[in-house]
């Protein structure tokens, strides 16, 4: 599924809305958790999950083959938790 | 943030009565949720890709008495971030 079906299915839910503000809302959505993402926030989606930082410090690691040291910078990773409440639901629909 | 933080954002971007602006935020979670459950996955381009596994049983050992127990075969989802979303927390 894409975001432009996801947008179809969500104008079929809720009533009066058009493909339009159905398409500004879930680009609002999205645009707000990458935002808050990028300033360090976490977030919580009670009964979906929560997102969170990984920080990764920086090393000094060493090419395998040539023995030679490389500096890995430090990285950061976005990690994604799934709620109790929906790991639970996806895998009581698979038993 | 919360989800409360989501619906204020919708809610000053749309202007909409708070509770339509709740249901849905709830909706579009909710669609992903059954999306995935259904054993499809989801790609929101310039956010990232949600996928459903299969994982199998293995044995597993409670590390504090050492004792070994299965964890059961179960499903879970995985969240791979898009490249643009990567970008954006690097820039921090």
């Amino acid at each position: 599924m894409t975001r432009s079906v996801l947008i179809e299915k969500v104008t079929e839910k809720v009533e009066g809305l058009t493909k339009k503000q159905v398409e500004t809302i879930i680009n609002t959505v999205f645009e707000g958790m990458k935002e808050a993402l990028a300033k360090g926030e976490k977030i919580e989606i009670r009964g979906f999950g929560n997102f969170r930082l990984k920080i990764r410090e920086g090393k000094t690691a060493r090419n395998p083959k040539t023995g030679e040291k490389v500096q890995v910078p430090p990285k950061r990773a976005i990690h994604f938790k799934v709620g109790k409440p929906f790991h639970d639901a996806l895998n009581r629909a698979e038993n | 943030m919360t989800k409360a933080d989501i619906v204020n954002l919708v809610f000053e971007k749309v202007g909409l009565p708070k509770n339509d602006c709740q249901d849905i935020v709830e909706s579009v979670f909710d669609t992903i949720k059954h999306t995935l459950i259904e054993g499809e996955s989801i790609k929101v381009s310039g956010f990232g890709t949600f996928n459903v596994r299969k994982k199998g049983s293995r044995v597993g050992r409670n590390p504090k008495t050492k004792q070994e127990v299965e964890i059961t075969p179960r499903r879970v989802v995985t969240f791979k971030a898009s490249d643009h979303l990567k970008a954006a927390i690097e820039k921090m």
